[in-house]
């Protein structure tokens, strides 16, 4: 079983309009630049794909990665904990034109409900947001007398998932802090696509050391130069 | 009006209250600065929640690894003995009652505990991040602000006017004039400037103060 993908356009090929994508990362650590970047390709070659739901802790910033995909028009949602950064103005310009949708989450629950997603279960009860706006609507239940706020699962078509190190089964590592959501993701989607800095053959990466098994990953492609998200942004790159 | 402490004094007295090797979880922002005033001896374990425990200072200019970044999305460097986790378990230890203390800003905070501090009300963007579960599970959950607004008015209220974060979590409060205990849902004064009365501590406190027999000075180096 070889899981590797020659090329990027390959790796996102059969994501469609209207589906939910996941996105890794944490602000700009452990963003997936590239492969967002196939995507973006893909939509400006032929119009598709459009229509997509997001997930994401933030909106992107500056002009380049998840940022490109909401100014390019091909997101008609964000499900994020925090739409802000230090250039958020591609998010925030269509969110105040009402031309894209926003669903807010606290980050525990978020990261929570895409774990649930890739575990089989649908619902579960956190203490997070009970009392606040965020609950309204939601199903809330007493346990040894505190309350607690029902959140459901969340799962996606495909997950977009940026590792260090990839062998050909699709064991991953990450890179310092740029682990956050991506193995929970990698568990929530139906296809996953990962990028790698390197892939290796299967032993080399020490079974101790992998941080996420093979069996929750679709695709590998190397990008061995692969680029990072926040020093794209402070270098004023704009992806057009 | 007598002085008031500066925002680094308040932090620092924050700081003398965390234990040497407890865990801690800073807020965005102000809060950050209380890690600078750890006192001599003592050395506490710094969470943040995109996952990585016991991290160190910002590295110099132009020394940035931008994959090694904290919740604030700031570089940071790692001390002797970190780790990295998923967002998942970052947040098990955060509800799961692993925290010894979380320290955050706040816009206003009720006599009962609740906290106000991610929405000023329905328009622009509204961005939650990580609060609402910072507010649940740690053992104490504290918050570091002026005493009044910008405007003069009181942060401490009876209740709370902004969107609520959490209900009932704030433990204690450090302002820049006093140092107050959330007990029984009522404002308890443990320290205030000595330059200070009660009486005006009290007439610039959206809710009634509860005055034990001891009152202490709150007293910070200059910083």
């Amino acid at each position: 079983m070889d899981k590797t993908v020659p090329n990027l356009a390959t790796a996102v090929a059969g994501i469609e309009d209207g589906m939910t994508v996941m996105i890794g990362g944490f602000g700009g650590s452990g963003a997936p630049i590239e492969l967002i970047h196939a995507l973006v390709d893909r939509f400006k070659a032929t119009g598709s794909p459009r229509n997509l739901t997001l997930v994401n802790n933030n909106a992107g910033n500056g002009r380049v990665g998840l940022a490109a995909m909401i100014d390019a028009g091909m997101v008609a949602k964000m499900i994020c904990s925090f739409p802000r950064s230090a250039d958020p103005r591609a998010f925030t310009e269509k969110y105040l034109a009402g031309e894209i949708g926003l669903e807010i989450v606290p980050q525990g629950t978020l990261a929570e409900r895409i774990r649930a997603g890739g575990a089989g279960i649908p619902a579960f009860y956190t203490p997070a947001s009970y009392g606040t706006d965020v609950a309204k609507g939601k199903p809330v239940a007493e346990f040894d007398g505190k309350h607690y706020v029902q959140e459901r699962w969340l799962k996606a078509d495909a997950a977009l998932i940026k590792a260090e190190l990839a062998d050909e089964l699709g064991n991953l590592t990450y890179r310092k802090a740029a682990r956050n959501f991506s193995p929970l993701m990698a568990a929530a989607a139906q296809v996953t696509i990962v990028q790698a800095t390197s892939i290796v053959q299967p032993g080399e990466i020490d079974p101790e050391h992998v941080v996420t098994p093979g069996i929750f990953v679709d695709r590998v492609v190397a990008v061995p130069d692969a680029k990072q998200e926040e020093a794209l942004m402070r270098e004023g790159v704009a992806y057009a | 009006m007598s002085s008031k402490l500066t925002n680094a004094q308040i932090a620092w007295r924050a700081a003398q209250d965390i234990e040497d090797g407890a865990y801690v979880n800073l807020g965005i922002g102000f809060p950050e600065m209380v890690a600078k005033f750890q006192p001599p001896g003592r050395q506490a374990i710094f969470h943040t929640e995109n996952g990585v425990l016991n991290f160190g200072e910002a590295p110099a200019a132009g020394e940035e690894d931008w994959d090694l970044i904290n919740a604030g999305k700031k570089a940071i460097t790692l001390r002797p003995g970190a780790s990295f986790f998923h967002h998942a378990d970052s947040f098990a230890m955060v509800r799961g009652g692993h925290l010894d203390v979380a320290i955050l800003g706040t816009y206003e905070v009720a006599q009962n505990g609740d906290l106000a501090n991610w929405s000023t009300g329905p328009k622009g963007v509204p961005a939650v991040g990580g609060a609402m579960d910072l507010v649940h599970g740690a053992k104490r959950v504290a918050v570091i602000t002026d005493h009044v607004t910008k405007d003069g008015k009181p942060k401490l209220v009876e209740r709370c006017n902004l969107p609520l974060t959490g209900v009932g979590c704030v433990t204690r409060i450090y302002t820049s004039l006093a140092v107050i205990d959330v007990e029984n849902a009522r404002f308890v004064l443990r320290e205030k400037l000595p330059s200070m009365s009660v009486d005006e501590l009290q007439a610039v406190t959206g809710a009634k103060l509860v005055l034990p027999d001891t009152i202490a000075d709150l007293v910070a180096p200059e910083l």
